[in-house]
């Protein structure tokens, strides 16, 4: 069967356009420029109470994102929040690094909040974080608010 | 009466198992012919040249129109709270994960669809196709299964168009029009839009749904009634029945994808 060259070119351009589309689509509409593709390393934090943190979100040292939050479960013999980080290795932290959950602005969504430490020994995979500060709860502290209040 | 009534409901369900299994039937065949476009890659290229590269205009047009308006909408709404800055979240999430894969589907069985349901439907008509069999070529392999393939091909190479397209004449109503800040508008839907939670679970949408359209619209032609009326019918439950799957399956797939 013979076609025309034309038609050929077109479906050629076609392929091509798709092609193209993908990849801008790729690199300047999500984020796979950041670092999905690099290597990452994971280590866990325990917190008394993650209030209303969720999976992917972001995980930030001094405002700057070093990575997000992959993993949350409950640890039933720590009786604790067991939260994974996946962080990029570009970022080295000490192993008296604090963790803070903080909400981004009055009604954001909430993050983790690393605090470098001192120590010269980092963190690598499969490491605790042992400095963990809890989410801040609205309902706990109008209850403690409450309680002052009242025994006044 | 009662009983009556009970044929009837009997009748009726038999004959949906006998589509599903004539269906079935129908996509077995069709798979089993496939090695045949191996040899014969030609009539692939020219079915994506009518099924895909004349598709492309109305995806183009479509995408331009639905980014502006997405952009106007989230505009009027996130500019209450101060959130204008999140209008690119809010256009590109919604175009990669839903709009983008429906749309493009839906289109794409009244653009694509119909026609390849018209045109199988009019072969079988006139007999083309007996004659095909006549000749010992298997219409299956040599009509049915490069219209399918190509359908699946193009569908999703039309979606990242329409989803490109959308997002930049979103981008263009936003920052020359509006005044979003155009930093905002990139950086935010960079940090939020993931390439393997959202883009690749939007193309597997797009290839479902390529399966889903092209798959009923090459089996409606098959199984048209021979008439003119017949072939009319066929065209327009190509078309419903594709309709209806997608918005189905879309529900069924983000519930599986995105659904908590």
């Amino acid at each position: 069967m013979r076609l025309s060259k034309k038609t050929e070119i077109m479906v050629g351009i076609f392929v091509l356009l798709g092609a193209i589309s993908v990849i801008l689509l790729a690199l300047n509409v999500s984020n796979l420029s950041n670092f999905s593709a690099e290597k990452t390393y994971q280590i866990k934090a325990y917190f008394d109470n993650i209030g209303g943190l969720r999976t992917r979100a972001k995980v930030s040292m001094s405002g700057v994102k070093i990575g997000r939050v992959s993993h949350i479960t409950y640890h039933p013999e720590r009786g604790q929040a067991e939260v994974t980080l996946t962080l990029n290795p570009k970022f080295k932290l000490s192993t008296d690094t604090q963790a803070s959950i903080y909400t981004a602005g009055l009604l954001g969504e909430q993050y983790i909040s690393l605090e470098p430490g001192a120590e010269d020994d980092v963190l690598t995979t499969g490491n605790i974080i042992t400095l963990t500060q809890s989410a801040m709860v609205l309902e706990e502290i109008i209850g403690k608010v409450m309680v002052n209040l009242t025994s006044k | 009466m009662i009983l009556d009534w009970l044929q009837n409901m009997g009748k009726s369900s038999l004959n949906f198992f006998r589509k599903i299994g004539q269906f079935s039937l129908f996509l077995f065949h069709l798979l089993s012919g496939l090695n045949y476009l191996f040899f014969r890659p030609r009539l692939l290229i020219k079915e994506i040249y009518s099924v895909g590269v004349l598709s492309l205009l109305i995806i183009i047009f479509s995408g331009l129109f639905v980014g502006m308006v997405l952009s106007l909408l989230g505009y009027v709404t996130l500019v209450d709270f101060g959130a204008e800055g999140s209008l690119g979240v809010l256009v590109s999430l919604s175009l990669v994960r839903e709009l983008g894969p429906v749309l493009t589907a839906l289109l794409f069985s009244g653009r694509a669809g119909s026609a390849l349901t018209a045109e199988i439907g009019l072969m079988k008509a006139t007999e083309q196709l007996a004659s095909m069999e006549m000749m010992a070529v298997d219409p299956m392999k040599r009509i049915i299964a490069p219209r399918f393939i190509a359908g699946i091909f193009s569908l999703p190479i039309l979606t990242a168009i329409f989803i490109l397209v959308g997002i930049y004449s979103s981008f263009l109503v936003g920052s020359l029009w509006l005044g979003v800040d155009e930093g905002s508008f990139w950086s935010q839907m960079q940090s939020k839009v993931e390439f393997q939670h959202d883009l690749v679970n939007g193309f597997i949408k797009s290839f479902v749904f390529g399966i889903v359209v092209t798959g009923i619209a090459v089996f409606q032609g098959y199984t048209a009634t021979p008439t003119s009326a017949g072939v009319s019918e066929a065209t327009t439950r190509s078309v419903v029945h594709s309709a209806l799957a997608i918005l189905g399956l879309d529900f069924i797939l983000t519930s599986i994808m995105f659904g908590l």
